[in-house]
């Protein structure tokens, strides 16, 4: 078995309000001194195969039709 | 004109868009479940309703869009079949790919429940012909994520196209919306999106019925 990790950052540009509100609650907590925060996803999957060049396209495929909104999002893939 | 609305699990707004439709149309929709592989064949337009399908889980519409119904969406549209999608059905449409952009969160990150003016920027679509262009509509809304987004490039060809039917008029933009995009068509002109529920506005119980002409044009009704 293969276990993987994804991780959707929003792309460059695209505006992001949550990370923008995250920003806002982290500088009334006090943390200064803090820059921008854009906000994403990971997902761990575990995949049956052992087999990582298989596994890695597999997870391109994945991400290209379901995990990531290739119009606004991007993805990377690592495996463990 | 025959028309079919589709159901999938978590969309509420189908019942309401099957009183539209009949209303205005004069014979009931055709309802459409989300493991169909066949539109019926004599359906000229299908209606996506809005709602929170599969619970808006992973990205609004994402796992809707993948439903095996959905291919069989795709190659109607590609017939020329009139295609509608209104909220989610909207979000639906974009995460299909039938639709160029992309709906984010409101800018405001809260859910927006209220009436917009909606201005009618293009008047010449199968599905705003009972529109003037200019004609300023109201319309409710009821989303989290409206906020239409489409890279620079995509926006300007979406914009000299006029494939923006429909823009919040002016100040009444409830969700960051980029250009106050409220309702996008396809290249093609067979395939509208729109955040606003024109489905709500069409009878005096709504108080009002400026979504009319939207099903009229659709449905081809427009002299009943």
């Amino acid at each position: 078995m293969i276990k993987a990790r994804v991780t959707v950052t929003l792309k460059n540009g695209v505006l992001d309000p949550q990370g923008k509100a995250i920003e806002g609650a982290l500088s009334s907590l006090g943390f200064d001194g803090v820059g921008h925060v854009r906000q994403g996803k990971v997902f761990d999957l575990e995949l049956q195969t052992a087999d990582k060049a298989k596994a890695e396209a597999e997870l391109k495929d994945m991400c290209e039709k379901l995990l990531a909104n290739t119009v606004i999002e991007n993805y990377t893939i690592a495996l463990a | 004109m025959k028309s079919a609305v589709v159901q999938l699990p978590g969309l509420n707004r189908d019942r309401d868009m099957i009183a539209a439709l009949t209303k205005i149309g004069g014979k009931a929709p055709v309802t459409v479940w989300q493991t169909e592989t066949e539109i019926p064949a004599d359906v000229d337009l299908i209606v996506i309703p809005g709602g929170f399908s599969y619970g808006d889980y992973l990205r609004c519409g994402a796992i809707a869009a993948r439903m095996p119904v959905m291919q069989a969406i795709k190659a109607k549209a590609e017939a020329g079949v009139k295609v509608l999608g209104v909220c989610n059905g909207f979000q639906i449409l974009l995460e299909a790919g039938m639709l160029p952009g992309a709906l984010m969160r409101n800018a405001s990150l809260k859910f927006v429940c209220k009436e917009i003016r909606l201005e009618v920027t293009n008047a010449e679509t199968d599905f705003t012909r009972a529109y003037e262009k200019g004609q300023i509509l109201r319309c409710p809304v009821a989303h989290h994520d409206g906020n239409f987004f489409a890279d620079a490039e995509t926006a300007a060809r979406i914009e000299g196209n006029g494939q923006v039917v429909f823009r919040y008029a002016e100040g009444t933009n409830p969700n960051g919306s980029l250009n106050d995009i409220a309702g996008v068509i396809n290249e093609r002109g067979n395939v509208l999106g729109m955040m606003p529920h024109p489905e709500n506005l069409i009878e005096a119980a709504h108080g009002g019925s400026d979504g009319r002409g939207l099903f009229a044009s659709a449905l081809d009704v427009i002299a009943a």
